[in-house]
């Protein structure tokens, strides 16, 4: 069972009171943009072994969407952030890369 | 290879069991090979054998970082149907279903393949209408299913509960030729049909990095040394992104953990398999006696092969309410298999945009009754560097034109 922090309210989470929402900072591509920028925003995901970023909602809490970063190899929860960025905190990166030297850094 | 028979078995009995053989032999790996196949479960080594049979190429190596079929051939529910609703999904799964039937025979290994039959039940008014039109599609596609009322349903499995406290048993749709297979042996088989061929097959040997040359292929780094070879597969499942990302390409495809658990053995009670996926569970009982259940899959990223609790909770009680004996047994062991979903549900059997390099992924949560069929279109993907028939729907390409095979609804699961 994952616990996440909601960086909104502040309530420490069960993964039963959140609803997943897939990979975070996703580039949006529309109309007129090219076949393989559309695709990639659709489908194309990094799926990681190691550091993962990613979307979810306090569907069951306060309603909104918030960032986490994760390790799929050992759902350790690194930190949660609001979602209004486009990319993770400086000092959420660097807590990682203590934790993970090998880790190659946020790529977006 | 000596063949297994009841003559094999009366001779050995003669001079107490000291004449069997390895079922396949564990080589080091050669300098080179014209085909080598990445992951040695079920898909791998099934693709190899038809890589043989069919087509006589047999200078093949399967290398695998664990043992074989040490993956999701060896962490799934068993369930062999084909009863989908598209008309790619329900050709290459009723291939396999059909080359299940053989496929003791044809290996000369018995894999207990037992054709008990498969029920999905219908218990919402949108289930009946949505397995309706899946039994009609079923029989313009050569698939023998057919929605059965209540009654029928209670005739079948008699421990079933019909009134259900949250959804009643309105029907269910029925494939009588569905069934079982013992999954280890699936593999053991095909790795000892291969190995008989002469192909090698290479465990404990994790590839690093994928070497190429102009944008092709030609070979692979693993922590055996450098192997070269014409052509590579990729069938590696849950760690299918991370091939592609030695490969040099990306997948629409994301791993995810996949739960299941059997409980102690009982006496038999049950002989037909049961998908109530409204409530999310299935169950079945294996030759063992123990019941095989499986449930949801987690919605986030993992590759832990761990279940978690809350998915535990909500199978076990939708099994509960479904059949109510079940109530009282005890569940003997729990665990996740890493499946690769794909954004339409349906699997990936093509080529990549790395010449001479492969890919076979992608089938989520149902990976297990497909290995036959996705192995003979993988090898003819293969053999011919383009896809035949059976392989043609399920190419990459088909996320970027848009022509999915939405399987995500139609195939009755909730995955």
């Amino acid at each position: 069972m994952l616990l996440l922090t909601c960086p909104y309210c502040g309530v420490e989470a069960d993964e039963t009171e959140l609803t997943p929402g897939g990979e975070a900072h996703l580039t949006r591509h529309g109309a007129g943009s090219s076949d393989d920028d559309f695709e990639t925003y659709l489908f194309m995901r990094k799926n990681p072994k190691g550091v993962h970023f990613e979307r979810w909602r306090h569907a069951y809490g306060c309603g909104k969407w918030f960032h986490a970063a994760r390790c799929t190899m050992t759902l350790e929860v690194f930190g949660t952030y609001k979602a209004q960025t486009f990319e993770p905190p400086k000092a959420l990166i660097n807590n990682i890369k203590k934790k993970r030297p090998d880790w190659e850094g946020f790529v977006k | 290879m000596k063949r297994y028979s009841a003559f094999a078995i009366a001779r050995e009995a003669f001079r107490h069991h000291t004449g069997w053989e390895r079922a396949w032999r564990s080589p080091e790996p050669k300098s080179e090979y014209d085909v080598i196949i990445v992951g040695a479960g079920g898909h791998g080594l099934a693709t190899a054998y038809y890589l043989g049979k069919n087509f006589g190429i047999t200078n093949v190596a399967v290398i695998e970082k664990g043992w074989l079929g040490g993956g999701n051939t060896g962490r799934n529910t068993t369930i062999i149907r084909s009863n989908y609703l598209q008309d790619p999904s329900a050709a290459i799964f009723e291939k396999a279903r059909s080359l299940y039937e053989t496929m003791s025979q044809d290996l000369n290994y018995n894999v207990m393949f037992s054709p008990r039959g498969v029920m999905m039940l219908a218990q919402t008014e949108a289930e009946i209408r949505g397995y309706q039109r899946t039994a009609h599609a079923n029989n313009l596609q050569g698939v023998t299913t057919e929605f059965i009322n209540p009654q029928r349903v209670k005739e079948l499995c008699p421990i079933i509960e019909l009134s259900g406290p949250r959804y009643p048993v309105l029907g269910a749709l029925w494939q009588p030729r569905g069934g079982t297979a013992r999954h280890d042996a699936v593999a053991w088989g095909y790795a000892r049909a291969c190995s008989d061929m002469g192909m090698d097959i290479i465990q404990q040997c994790e590839v690093t990095a994928i070497t190429q040359s102009r944008g092709k292929v030609t070979g692979v780094q693993t922590s055996k040394g450098a192997i070269k070879t014409k052509k590579l597969g990729i069938v590696v499942a849950g760690n299918s992104g991370h091939l592609a990302d030695m490969g040099g390409f990306r997948l629409p495809v994301e791993s995810i953990s996949l739960q299941a658990l059997v409980s102690e053995p009982i006496k038999p009670c049950m002989d037909v398999v049961i998908m109530a996926n409204t409530v999310h569970g299935y169950m079945s009982q294996s030759d063992k006696g123990e019941m095989v259940i499986g449930g949801g899959t987690d919605g986030y990223n993992n590759f832990t092969q761990r279940g978690s609790f809350h998915h535990l909770e909500e199978t076990v009680r939708a099994l509960i309410e479904t059949f109510p004996m079940v109530s009282r047994l005890k569940m003997l062991r729990h665990w996740g298999g890493i499946v690769d979903m794909t954004g339409d549900r349906s699997p990936i059997i093509s080529k990549t945009p790395l010449g001479n390099c492969f890919i076979n992924c992608g089938w989520g949560t149902g990976g297990f009754k497909a290995i036959p069929g996705s192995g003979w279109a993988m090898a003819e993907l293969m053999a011919d560097g383009e896809p035949r028939e059976l392989a043609s729907a399920f190419g990459l390409e088909r996320f970027q034109e848009g022509r999915f095979i939405d399987e995500s609804v139609a195939a009755g699961v909730a995955h």
